[in-house]
């Protein structure tokens, strides 16, 4: 069965929240998404976009409205949460305050009627995958938020889960602490070879990290891909937004051809841009182009022409500010390296050259 | 200061504050302090000092009148407490690991009824039920007392084993869950464990308030079921003795011990 290979397969899930009084609150509406086997996926938007619950219904601690939920091809949607193979790593990590470190990663096994030994053994395995063996008897009051996150992390993944859900686990840690957490999760999500579902916030994160992403707003998932499909190829406003910096231009299309649409530009020019996948939409449309994509180049020369309003230092590039002919801002990242770019100053005319092949139309 | 000007109201800084609060106290532990002194009198009257003496703790000692209703008073608290410390656990739980329904806020005041009744009503309407049950089933032991005593105790047990209860980060029992804990292996493991302070609390609270009880005993019990509050108001009908002071001394002793111990368990808890 072709089902089976899918860790997790979310088929027109909805989850109503009934409000006070007559108010109901869609907190996912129809999402289907298939999650493989071995994979770091990640559930990226902002808050209230549905990810942790997403991730709720999945874990068991709340039940869809609609749809169903398949783990290896198997329904589990209303599974109370002690009868699914899947463990989470909690936001606040949820460490049992009345147990050691040891007994905290021991639960699981416990819980699943392990024999001692093999208990005894699974939790000095898991203490020395997260680099904690030393730890292994103190409180969890006993030890620093980065530990703590390691203990959580060991908990969660000694009972070797089918998937390993992780609700934000890194925002309570500082940013270098968060950076090392980010390389070793990606290490033991590769150690372990388990399915990580990873909800997050926070775009740097999920580029970074994941083997592909999800974005999600207001209760629906819009683009699913790798982390570069999903940079270079958004499908609309919102993506293209959350992730990365981007400019917007205002066009028509003037002729298309072979997933290619020549673009009459609201600035004046035209442009070949990308045709989404799912067809062009009618009358006006937009279509993105990257910071990086765009390069300076003399007045009168380039794909469009600006003013420049504001050059920002960011060491390894600048972002040059500037505003089109018809009042569009624009922004050109130009890498600091010795001999690249043209030099600017602020009120100066520029002429911005667009990489062939990069423009690409959004479906709104 | 700068940052004092930000606080609107200062009791402290009010004139009088120091007298008001020195009046309070006074008014509050003299009492206490003249009757502990005088348990330690040497002569029979109860406002003349004539010397420390600890006659009235060994006379009071060697009473047997007092040492059974010593023990009735003990064995009374201590059932009554435990079989309110459940209850009201259960209650507890019941209360606070469900979403919020209609009718929840009404089930508060059921359980905490007792403290709103005025103590008299309810003993008079114990007497009155409890006097048809006698007449019926032929039994008039200790029992009365037990369920009357339990029913009163609930609300103090219940009280910090709620407060307990909705501190506690439900996430535990989440992850207890997620970490394949059945529900009863959840609270066996997770939620118990952590609720003892609460239960402990609960407990002493229950065990002094039941210990303390004159107004419902005197109309629920029997004949010949003192207790010491009951036997001490007995005694002051008569010639008033320093036995009395004693006797109050040791109860007071025992009351700081119990909060004293709760102090120390909870800080270690936490």
């Amino acid at each position: 069965m072709a089902s089976t290979a899918n860790a997790i397969d979310a088929r027109g899930v909805s989850k109503v929240f009934k409000g006070a009084g007559q108010d109901e609150v869609r907190a996912l509406d129809n999402v289907s998404v298939t999650i493989r086997e071995n994979e770091f996926f990640t559930l990226l938007g902002p808050s209230g976009c549905g990810k942790t619950t997403l991730l709720r219904l999945i874990a068991g601690f709340d039940f869809p409205t609609e749809g169903e939920i398949l783990l290896h091809g198997e329904n589990i949607a209303l599974l109370p949460p002690y009868k699914r193979p899947v463990n989470t790593v909690f936001q606040n990590y949820a460490l049992f305050p009345h147990m050691t470190v040891g007994q905290n990663i021991a639960f699981g096994l416990e819980m699943l009627g392990k024999p001692k030994d093999e208990i005894a053994a699974r939790v000095s395995e898991m203490l020395k995958l997260v680099r904690m063996e030393e730890l292994k008897d103190r409180r969890t009051s006993q030890i620093s938020g980065g530990q703590q996150q390691r203990v959580a992390l060991a908990r969660a993944l000694a009972p070797r889960p089918k998937v390993l859900l992780l609700d934000e686990p890194l925002s309570a840690l500082d940013y270098k602490l968060r950076k090392d957490m980010q390389i070793e999760l990606k290490r033991l999500q590769h150690d372990t070879g388990i399915t990580f579902i990873f909800v997050t916030h926070d775009q740097e994160e999920a580029l970074t990290m994941s083997d592909r992403i999800a974005v999600m707003s207001k209760g629906k998932i819009l683009q699913v891909g790798s982390p570069h499909d999903i940079y270079v190829r958004p499908v609309d406003h919102f993506v293209a937004n959350f992730i990365g910096e981007t400019n917007f231009l205002k066009g028509k299309v003037i002729s298309s051809k072979g997933g290619k649409a020549t673009v009459e530009l609201a600035p004046g020019g035209t442009l070949l841009a990308d045709v989404p996948e799912a067809g062009l939409p009618k009358g006006e449309i937009s279509l993105v182009v990257r910071p990086e994509n765009a390069t300076l180049v003399k007045p009168g020369k380039g794909d469009l022409s600006g003013t420049v309003e504001t050059i920002v230092y960011f060491g390894t590039d600048t972002h040059v500010h500037l505003k089109l002919t018809d009042g569009t801002a624009f922004m050109v990242r130009q890498q600091n390296a010795a001999g690249s770019g043209v030099d600017v100053k602020t009120g100066d005319k520029a002429g911005i050259a667009i990489a062939a092949g990069t423009p690409r139309i959004l479906m709104d | 200061m700068a940052t004092e000007r930000r606080k609107p109201f200062a009791i402290k800084a009010q004139p009088g504050f120091g007298l008001v609060a020195m009046l309070c106290f006074f008014m509050l532990y003299l009492p206490i302090a003249i009757l502990v002194v005088y348990a330690f009198n040497a002569g029979e009257n109860i406002a003349l000092w004539e010397g420390f003496s600890l006659r009235w703790f060994q006379s009071a000692w060697a009473n047997e009148t007092v040492q059974e209703a010593a023990m009735r008073s003990l064995f009374l608290a201590s059932v009554s407490a435990t079989i309110a410390t459940i209850v009201a656990g259960m209650a507890a739980i019941a209360t606070t690991r469900t979403a919020p329904y209609r009718g929840l806020t009404f089930k508060y005041a059921m359980i905490n009824q007792p403290l709103m009744v005025p103590e008299i009503v309810t003993a008079v309407s114990l007497l009155i039920v409890f006097s048809r049950f006698k007449v019926w089933t032929g039994y008039s032991g200790i029992g009365y007392l037990v369920l009357a005593h339990t029913a009163f105790c609930i609300p103090f047990a219940y009280l910090p084993i709620r407060a307990r209860l909705e501190n506690m980060d439900l996430t535990l029992e989440r992850a207890a869950a997620d970490l394949y804990a059945t529900p009863w292996q959840a609270f066996k493991r997770v939620t118990l464990p952590l609720l003892v302070p609460g239960l402990v609390a609960g407990y002493m609270l229950a065990f002094v308030i039941s210990l303390d009880d004159v107004v419902i005993t005197e109309f629920v019990k029997s004949g010949g079921q003192e207790t010491l509050p009951t036997y001490m108001l007995g005694q002051l009908r008569r010639a008033v003795s320093p036995e009395i002071n004693a006797i109050a001394t040791v109860f007071l002793a025992l009351s700081v011990l119990l909060v004293t111990l709760f102090y120390f368990v909870n800080r270690k808890k936490n």
